[in-house]
Parts: structure tokens; C-alpha cells; sequence
């Protein structure tokens, strides 16, 4: 999802670029002012950790394969405020050793993969967690879930980015990033619930004691970056939507074409995050996302209940001492 | 795994190698910016940035064929991200313009980062009051990235060698597994790190 150069317009790089400094500032600011000074070496490491987890591979089907993209994963290992510089640290050394994504689409992959991702996940594994409990069965639900949201939403955010720089149209982008982030998104609460259950089962506390210290500044630190996410959304996607209705005006025409011809190109379940027999309008897109959702969180609970019942959590805690010896 | 594998011509001692690292960012940058604002149509900018960059990869002594490789590995994802934009009208030209202006930009960072030292980057990011955290935490990652490469691999090795492979389950479970033993093995690392720094009269 890293952004090369060339895909943005000016105005959506400066903007993006501005917000994605005031996030990453707070975040700074945060971390300095909550994190005890013992782990500030912490953060750079997790950041080569954050690197090195992502070359793990988790084979899909026939030679294809995933990896973790590690967002929620630090959010939830370390807080929001230090997942966001983590990241962030990530995607400069990703621009600048790799020229992986691009440097004036730097600002728009900071915000995207860094702000929004650890500020969507954090938020929705709080929210979960408030709702489900405290054990470790809830904390592993709140952890497959929030991984699903928040890469849906970076989706989101980077669809709108391309769509409001003129890249690709709105229409297109957003149900094609989407709904193929609504698939990558599975694997993604997969891999997080599996490796944040494994650090349970070796090391407690890690799991434990970060979302429990220091709890009053974060949530005042999740409500600053949830303001300055949504500021986002409503300078990038408010435009974008509201030149929508003439888009819906023409779907008969229009549209009748373009789904037949961009259909075959995306894998989707819910072909091109529209439900079928339905008619293409914003009702069915948010019934396709809601479906989406539902899916993701009767995974993320299948996989919290299988993880902490006794027989299989006796079978990884096997696995896991070979791998430690 | 050696640092250098991964950009190999960092530390040759070509011209452009010698300049601060801080001017080869701003001109490189400025390329870019400007590859990135004028109009699509603007094709004689486009032949300048283009000479002018061939003529620094020149001039640097930087073998093509590393050059073109480091492009072709990162194309993917611009076609990737430029597919995107062929499905409205016109889209044609408008996906042959964007593919030439982002692989110009693409060519800029790639020359970038096989002509400058990251920790010469760095330097240059802390004159410009960059917040030490993060130019710190930088510092921190580049220097352990490729001793927590090394440090997976060993992980895995350890798990092929003592256990048969099972089925995709099998293998999302030890891949996890490792992920997780890394996370703690480098938790407790940083934990030695600051007392080492400690030790050596660092002080937040």
C-alpha cells in the first residue's frame, strides 16, 4: 500500500505531509512525556522489529504468501503513541534505503500506514475491550478485529488520497483498494491474533502491562489523533463525495460498463464490494462493508476461542518451547 | 546478513559520493518535486530531470546494472498503484505519463540511496532539528535491522531442525511463534541497550 511518487498532486502531498507531522509530532511529544525512559530504546528496535517480522512468511495457497504488516501488533504491544513512531520510523527507512515508496507521497504513507492504522486499531481494540472484558480471550478478539479495521481503513484513507489528486476515480479506487484490503485484512487479524496469543503464552506482562500503564493520557492521546484522522478523511474524502451524486446519477450508463469491465480483475467475495441483485448505490456498499465486518469479527472470535481453550493453547505452548530452546 | 548487501555502493568514493549528504537530499528532493508538480504534458522537464539524472548515475561510478535492478524490483508496485488509474476515461495516457513520471522520481531516490550513507542522512536530519527521538529510534533501527534479520533466521532454523513440518496451520503457528520469540528476545535486548547506553553517560 506504500505510495510511489508521481501518484499525488501537489496539494494532496503538502496536506497530507502537514498532517502526518502534527500526528507524528504528538506522538513524539507523547511517547516522551508517558514512556518510561528504560524502554525508549525500545522503539527504535521494535521498529527493526516491526521490519523483520514482515519477512516472515505465511503461505496462503499455491506459492502465494502473506506477511504481517505490524500495525496493530505494536499498538497493542507498546500503546498508539510508540506504534505510531515505530511505523513511521519504518516508512523513512523504507523511503530513503529502499526508495520504497515515494518521498513526496511520504507525508501520505505516514499518515496512512502509521497514523491511521495504530489510530483505528488502538481504538477499536480499546472499544472492544471495554465492551468484552479484560481476560485474555477478549484481548485476543479486540486484537483480530482492530488488525481487520485498520488496514481497511488505511485502504480507505489511501483510496481517497489517490482519488482526490485526480490518480484514479473514486468510484474505482475505493471499492477496489477496499475490498482487496477486506481479504488482506483476514490475514492480517490472523497473524496478529496468533503472534500476540504467542507472546501471552511466553511473556504475560508484555501483554499485559502496556495497555495498562499510564491509561489516562492515552486516551486523551487517541481522542487528538482520532480528530486529526477525521480532519483527514474530511479534507480528502468530503470533495471526493461530493461529487458523487452526478457519479450515481450516471450508474445506469455509466457504471453498467465499468462493473462488467473491472469485475474480473478484482478477487472479491462480494464481487467489487457490491452486493449482487442489489443496484450499485451507498446503501449496498455499506452493507457489502458491513457483512465484511461481521466476517472479520466471527474470524477474530473463532480464533480468540480456539486460542485460549485448553487443548490447542497446550499444543502451541509445545510448539513454542521447541522454538525457544 | 551484512548491511551492505542490501545497498552495496553506499561507500564508494565516486564525486558524488563525497558531497554533504544534505545537498544530494535537497537537489534530489527538489528533482523530484518538481517531476511531481508540473503538468502531465510537459515532456521537455521531463527529458531534463531524465539527463540530469543519467548524467549524477554517471558520474557516481554506480554500476547500471544495480541501478536497473533496484527499478525493476520497485516497478511492480507503481504498475501496481498506476493500474488503478486505466479504468476511467483516457485513462491510457494518463497511466503511460504516470508511469513515466514516477519511475523518473523512482530513478531520483533509488540514486539517492546508492550514493549516500544512511548515518550521513541522519546526521543531516539532526542539523535540521529533526526531533532527536526519532532521528535516535532511526539510528536505533538501522543498526539493528539486519541483527534481528539474522536473529529470525536463526529462529526458524532452530524450529526446522526440531520439528517436522505439518500443514498450513502448522506453519502459520511457527511463523507466529517466531514472530512472538523475536518480539521478546528484542524487547529484553533494549532493556540490555539502555544500560549499556546508561553505562556509557547517556541521558534522556
Amino acid at each position: 500500500m506504500h505510495i510511489p511518487d508521481g501518484f499525488l498532486d501537489g496539494k494532496t502531498a503538502v496536506a497530507t505531509g502537514a498532517l502526518a507531522a502534527a500526528g507524528l509530532g504528538i506522538a513524539l511529544w507523547s511517547v516522551r512525556r508517558t514512556f518510561p525512559p528504560r524502554r525508549v530504546p525500545l522503539i527504535g528496535l521494535a521498529a527493526a522489529f516491526v521490519f523483520a517480522a514482515q519477512m516472515l512468511n505465511f503461505p496462503v495457497t499455491g506459492g502465494t504468501s502473506g506477511h504481517l504488516i505490524g500495525a496493530v501488533l505494536a499498538a497493542v504491544l507498546l500503546g498508539p503513541s510508540a506504534a505510531v513512531v515505530v511505523l513511521s520510523s519504518v516508512l523513512i527507512l523504507q523511503c530513503f534505503l529502499f526508495a520504497d515508496g515515494g518521498l513526496t507521497a511520504l507525508g501520505a504513507n505516514v499518515f496512512n500506514l502509521a497514523l491511521v492504522t495504530s489510530t483505528v486499531g488502538y481504538g477499536v481494540y480499546a472499544l472492544v475491550r471495554r465492551v468484552a472484558g479484560d481476560g485474555l480471550r477478549a484481548r485476543l478478539l479486540a486484537t483480530g478485529f482492530a488488525a481487520w479495521c485498520s488496514t481497511v481503513a488505511a485502504s480507505v484513507a489511501c483510496a481517497s488520497e489517490l482519488a482526490s489528486s485526480g490518480t484514479a476515480l473514486w468510484r474505482v479506487a475505493f471499492p477496489a483498494m477496499a475490498a482487496v484490503h477486506m481479504v488482506i485484512g483476514l490475514g492480517e487479524a490472523a497473524i496478529t491474533t496468533l503472534v500476540v496469543a504467542a507472546v501471552a503464552g511466553v511473556r504475560p506482562e508484555l501483554v499485559r502491562e502496556a495497555p495498562l500503564a499510564a491509561r489516562a493520557p492515552r486516551y486523551v492521546a487517541v481522542a487528538v489523533y482520532g480528530l486529526l484522522v477525521a480532519l483527514g478523511l474530511v479534507l480528502f474524502v468530503a470533495p471526493v463525495a461530493s461529487g458523487w451524486p452526478d457519479g450515481l446519477a450516471k450508474v445506469a450508463a455509466t457504471l453498467g460498463f465499468e462493473a462488467h469491465a473491472s469485475v474480473p480483475v478484482l478477487p472479491a467475495p462480494l464481487a467489487g464490494y457490491v452486493v449482487p441483485g442489489l443496484g450499485r448505490a451507498v446503501p449496498s456498499t455499506v452493507l457489502a462493508g458491513a457483512t465484511g465486518a461481521v466476517v472479520a469479527f466471527g474470524l477474530a472470535w473463532l480464533l480468540a476461542w480456539v486460542l485460549t481453550s485448553r487443548g490447542l493453547s497446550g499444543r502451541t505452548r509445545a510448539l513454542e518451547t521447541t522454538v525457544a530452546s | 546478513m551484512n548491511l551492505r548487501l542490501l545497498s552495496p555502493y553506499e561507500h564508494r568514493t565516486s564525486p558524488i559520493h563525497r558531497l554533504p549528504a544534505a545537498a544530494k537530499l535537497a537537489f534530489l528532493g527538489a528533482v523530484v518535486c518538481t517531476v511531481v508538480l508540473v503538468p502531465l504534458g510537459a515532456g521537455m522537464i521531463y527529458a531534463v530531470c531524465a539527463a540530469a539524472l543519467v548524467t549524477i548515475a554517471a558520474l557516481s561510478r554506480v554500476p547500471a546494472r544495480h541501478l536497473a535492478w533496484r527499478l525493476l524490483l520497485l516497478e511492480p508496485f507503481v504498475l501496481g498503484v498506476a493500474a488503478l488509474s486505466l479504468l476511467q476515461p483516457g485513462g491510457g495516457a494518463v497511466f503511460a505519463a504516470m508511469l513515466v513520471r514516477s519511475t523518473l522520481c523512482l530513478f531520483a531516490m533509488v540514486l539517492l540511496a546508492s550514493t549516500t550513507r544512511f548515518t550521513d542522512l541522519l546526521a543531516a536530519l539532526w542539523r535540521l532539528h529533526v526531533p532527536a527521538l526519532l532521528v535516535t529510534s532511526l539510528a536505533l533501527m538501522y543498526r539493528y535491522l539486519s541483527l534481528l534479520v539474522d536473529e529470525t533466521g536463526r529462529l526458524q532454523r532452530a524450529r526446522r531442525s526440531r520439528t517436522f513440518e505439518g500443514g498450513r496451520a502448522f506453519a502459520w503457528r511457527s511463523s507466529a511463534a517466531v514472530a512472538a520469540h523475536l518480539f521478546v528476545r528484542t524487547s529484553e535486548r533494549a532493556e540490555r541497550i539502555y544500560d549499556a547506553m546508561c553505562a556509557r553517560g547517556w541521558r534522556t
